[in-house]
C-alpha cells in the first residue's frame, strides 16, 4: 500500500495528467478544423469562447508553479478532484457542441424527445445513454444538466456567501447585542434539517429552479455567517487589528482590509464543499418533484423520471438500469469532485484542520 | 450542571418562537386569497373567498394576524392537511411512530458499527482496515441517498425480492387492523412481539431493511472518520502511555481508557447525524413508500398542502432542537470542562 502511495505521489502521474490534458486541448483545437465540427463551433461562438477561456485558466493554474498548485499536485486525491471538476467545467462550456440542440428550439435546456412512448429505450446510436420515460434523451439531459448544476451551485454559493459575509462580519466585529440577535436568528434557521426547510420554502414559493435556488440559499447562509463570525472573533483580538486602529483606520477598513482576509480561508473551504452539497440538495428537491419543470435538463429531474422504471419488468429487474445509473453516476462524480477539492483547499489553506476527516 | 441545563432549556422557547416567526414569514409570500384558499375544503366555497378572508382576519395587519395564527398553533390547531385528509396535528401523531421506529433502527446500528469501525481504523492506522474505511468514507461522501436508495430498491426488491417497500405486507396489514392485534406502542416491531406474533415482527423488519440500508451507509462515512481522528488524538495522550506502561492489556487500554474520551466529539457529531437523518428519512420514506412523516411531508409540499408542509417542518424543527438539547446535556454530563464554562 505504501509503495502504491509512494508511486502515486511521485511526479510521473502528475506529468501524465498534464500530458493527457494537453492532448485533449490539442484534440479539440484540431477538431476545430474539421468541417462538421467547425460549423457547430461557428454556430456557438460564445460557448466556444467560454471554453477557450476556461481551458486557458485551468491550464494556466496547472502549469504555472504557484504554491497552491504545487501543494495540490502532491496529493493524488486532490488531483483526482481537480480533474473531475475541470472536466465538468469543460463539458458545461461545450454543452451546445457536445449535445447540439435541435434547430429552432425555444430553449436549449429543454430535453428533446422523439415521440411520447412511455417506456425507456436502451443506449443506441444517437442516444448514447438511452432515453428515459417519454423518450427524453438522457445524454442530452446530462450534458445540459451540467450547466444547470453549475448555475445552481454558483448562484446559491454566491448569495449565501454574500449574506453570510455581511451578517457574519457585523456580528463578529461589533459583537455584543447585535451578535446575540444575529446568532439567535441563525439558531432558528439551523433548527430545521436543511432539506426539510428547503422543501417547505419551495412549496410556499412554488415549484421551479429559481425557487429551488432561493430555498437552498435560505438554508445555506447561516453556516457561513456563523463560521465567519467565529473566525472574526478570534482574529479581531490579534495585535495587528489594534495596530491598524492605532494607525487611524476606520471600522470598514479594518473589517475589509485586515479582519476578513485573515478569516476568509475556512470560508472558501466550506464554499468548495458546499458546491457539491447544493447540487445534491437541488437534485433531491427535483427528485421529490419540487424542482425544474418537466423536461428541463436537470440531473435530479432525470432521476425523478427514472423512478417509475426502477423495478424493471418481471424476469428482468435490471432492464432499465441506464435510467438511474447514468444520471446517478454524474451527480456522484460532481459531489465527489467538489469534496476532494474542498479537502485539498482545506489541507492547503488551513493547516489547523488538517487530517480531521 | 443544573444551571447549564436550565440555561439551555431557557433558550428552547426562544427558538420555538423564532421557528413560528419564520414559518409565518414564509406564509406571507402567499397572497391573502391563497391563504384563504387553505381554509376551503369544497370548490363551491371559492365564490365566497372575500368573506373567508374577512372571517379569518387575513386582511388584518401582520402582527395581529401573527398573534391569531400563533394562538391557534399553541392550541395545537395546525390546520387541515389535504394530503393526509385529517387535521395536521393528528397526521403528525399518526405518521410519527413509523418514522420513530425507522430512526431507531438506523441510529442504533449506525452508532455501534460506526464507532467500532472508527476505533478499529485508528488502532490499525495505515493498515488494511484503515485504508478500507478511508476509501469507503471518501467514495460514500458523494453518494446521493436517493440514487443509492433507488439502487437498493432495484437490487433488494426488484431482483431478490427481500426487502419490499411499504411498512407491512398485505396479510400482516390485515391482521394488524383486526381487533385481535393490540397496539401498545405503535412501533410495529415492538407491538408484534408484545402480541406474540413473530411473523409480523419479521415482516416489519423486512420492510424496514430497505430504508435502513439506504441511510445507514450514507451516514456511516462521517461517523467512522470522526471517531478515527478523535481516537488517534486520544491514543497520543500521556495517560494512554501510562496505562500501557502499567502493563494493562491492550483491549482494556483501547476500550476503557482511550475510547471513552474519544467519544466526546462523537456525541456532538451524533446530533448532527440526527439532523441529517431527519432530512434523509424524507427521501428514503418517499422511495420506499414507507408511510412515515417524511413521506407525508414531501407529498404535502409537492401537492401544495401548506398546513401539512408547515406543520411537518415545525415538527422536525422541534425534533432537531430536542436532539441538540439531548446532545448538549450528554456532553456536559460526560465532560466536566463544558459544565464549568
Amino acid at each position: 500500500m505504501s509503495v502504491l502511495r509512494g508511486t502515486l505521489t511521485r511526479t510521473a502521474p502528475i506529468q501524465a495528467v498534464t500530458v493527457v490534458a494537453a492532448a485533449l486541448v490539442l484534440l479539440v483545437v484540431v477538431g476545430l478544423l474539421l468541417p462538421p465540427v467547425r460549423t457547430q463551433l461557428t454556430r456557438h461562438p460564445f460557448d466556444v469562447g467560454a471554453f477557450l477561456v476556461v481551458a486557458t485558466v485551468i491550464t494556466a493554474f496547472w502549469v504555472f508553479p504557484t504554491d497552491l498548485s504545487k501543494r495540490m499536485k502532491r496529493n493524488p486525491l486532490s488531483v483526482t478532484g481537480f480533474t473531475i471538476i475541470a472536466l465538468f467545467v469543460v463539458v458545461a462550456a461545450l454543452a451546445p457542441v457536445l449535445a447540439p440542440p435541435k434547430e429552432g428550439t425555444r430553449d436549449p435546456y429543454l430535453i428533446p424527445h422523439e415521440g411520447f412512448l412511455p417506456d425507456p429505450t436502451p443506449p443506441r446510436a444517437g442516444h448514447p445513454f438511452g432515453t428515459t420515460g417519454n423518450q427524453y434523451d438522457i445524454y442530452y439531459g446530462i450534458i445540459w444538466g451540467t450547466r444547470t448544476a453549475f448555475r445552481v451551485a454558483l448562484v446559491v454559493v454566491a448569495v449565501s456567501m454574500a449574506i453570510g459575509l455581511i451578517l457574519g462580519s457585523l456580528a463578529g466585529y461589533y459583537g455584543r447585542r447585535l451578535d446575540e440577535v444575529l446568532m439567535r436568528i441563525t439558531d432558528i434557521f439551523l433548527a430545521f434539517p436543511g432539506l426539510v426547510l428547503a422543501v417547505v420554502v419551495t412549496a410556499v414559493l412554488g415549484k421551479g429552479l429559481d425557487k429551488v435556488m432561493i430555498a437552498i440559499a435560505v438554508v445555506g447562509w447561516p453556516t457561513y455567517a456563523r463560521l465567519l463570525r467565529g473566525d472574526i472573533l478570534s482574529v479581531k483580538q490579534r495585535d495587528f487589528v489594534d495596530a491598524a486602529r492605532a494607525a487611524g483606520a476606520g471600522d470598514l477598513r479594518i473589517i475589509f482590509r485586515h479582519v476578513i482576509p485573515n478569516a476568509i480561508y475556512p470560508f472558501l473551504v466550506v464554499a468548495a464543499f458546499d458546491m457539491g452539497v447544493i447540487v445534491l440538495v437541488a437534485a433531491a428537491l427535483s427528485f421529490l418533484g419540487l424542482g425544474a419543470e418537466i423536461g428541463y435538463a436537470d440531473w435530479g429531474q432525470l432521476i425523478n423520471m427514472s423512478r417509475s422504471w426502477i423495478l424493471g419488468v418481471p424476469g428482468n429487474p435490471f432492464i432499465y438500469w441506464y435510467t438511474v445509473i447514468f444520471p446517478g453516476t454524474v451527480i456522484f462524480l460532481f459531489v465527489l469532485g467538489w469534496n476532494l477539492l474542498g479537502d485539498a483547499f482545506r489541507d492547503i489553506l488551513d493547516p489547523r484542520l488538517r487530517g480531521s476527516s | 450542571m443544573t444551571t447549564f441545563i436550565a440555561r439551555r432549556l431557557l433558550l428552547l422557547p426562544l427558538v420555538a418562537f423564532g421557528v413560528t416567526l419564520l414559518i409565518f414569514a414564509l406564509l406571507q409570500f402567499l397572497s391573502p386569497a391563497e391563504r384563504a384558499a387553505l381554509f376551503v375544503t369544497d370548490p363551491r366555497q371559492l365564490t365566497q373567498i372575500d368573506s373567508i378572508i374577512r372571517k379569518y382576519g387575513l386582511d388584518q395587519p401582520v402582527h395581529i394576524q401573527y398573534w391569531t395564527w400563533l394562538k391557534k398553533i399553541v392550541r395545537g390547531d395546525l390546520g387541515w392537511s389535504q394530503t393526509a385528509r385529517m387535521p395536521t396535528g393528528r397526521a403528525i401523531a399518526t405518521f410519527f411512530p413509523a418514522t420513530l421506529e425507522l430512526t431507531i433502527y438506523i441510529f442504533v446500528p449506525l452508532i455501534l458499527i460506526g464507532v467500532w469501525m472508527g476505533t478499529r481504523a485508528a488502532v490499525h492506522k495505515d493498515r488494511f482496515l484503515d485504508h478500507f474505511s478511508r476509501f469507503f468514507a471518501i467514495s460514500l461522501r458523494g453518494l446521493p441517498s436517493f440514487v443509492w436508495g433507488l439502487i437498493v430498491l432495484m437490487i433488494f426488491y426488484g431482483w431478490l425480492n427481500w426487502f419490499p417497500p411499504g411498512r407491512l405486507s398485505l396479510d400482516a396489514e390485515l391482521f394488524v387492523a383486526s381487533p385481535e392485534f393490540h397496539r401498545y406502542t405503535r412501533l410495529m416491531t415492538v407491538d408484534a412481539l408484545l402480541n406474540g406474533q413473530f411473523w409480523i415482527f419479521l415482516d416489519a423488519l423486512r420492510h424496514l431493511a430497505g430504508p435502513v440500508l439506504t441511510l445507514i451507509l450514507v451516514e456511516m462515512a462521517l461517523l467512522v472518520r470522526i471517531t478515527r481522528s478523535s481516537m488517534l488524538e486520544v491514543l497520543r495522550q500521556d495517560y494512554v502511555r501510562t496505562a500501557r506502561a502499567k502493563g494493562l492489556d491492550e483491549p482494556v487500554v483501547i476500550n476503557r481508557h482511550a475510547r471513552r474520551n474519544a467519544l466526546i466529539p462523537v456525541i456532538t457529531l451524533t446530533s448532527l447525524l440526527f439532523v441529517g437523518l431527519l432530512g434523509g428519512v424524507v427521501l428514503a420514506e418517499t422511495i420506499f413508500n414507507y408511510p412515515g412523516i417524511g413521506k407525508w411531508g414531501a407529498e404535502a409540499a409537492v401537492q401544495l398542502d401548506i398546513p401539512g408542509a408547515t406543520g411537518f417542518a415545525m415538527f422536525f424543527a422541534f425534533l432537531v432542537v430536542l436532539g441538540n438539547l439531548t446532545a448538549d446535556v450528554l456532553y456536559a454530563a460526560i465532560d466536566p470542562r463544558i459544565r464549568l464554562q
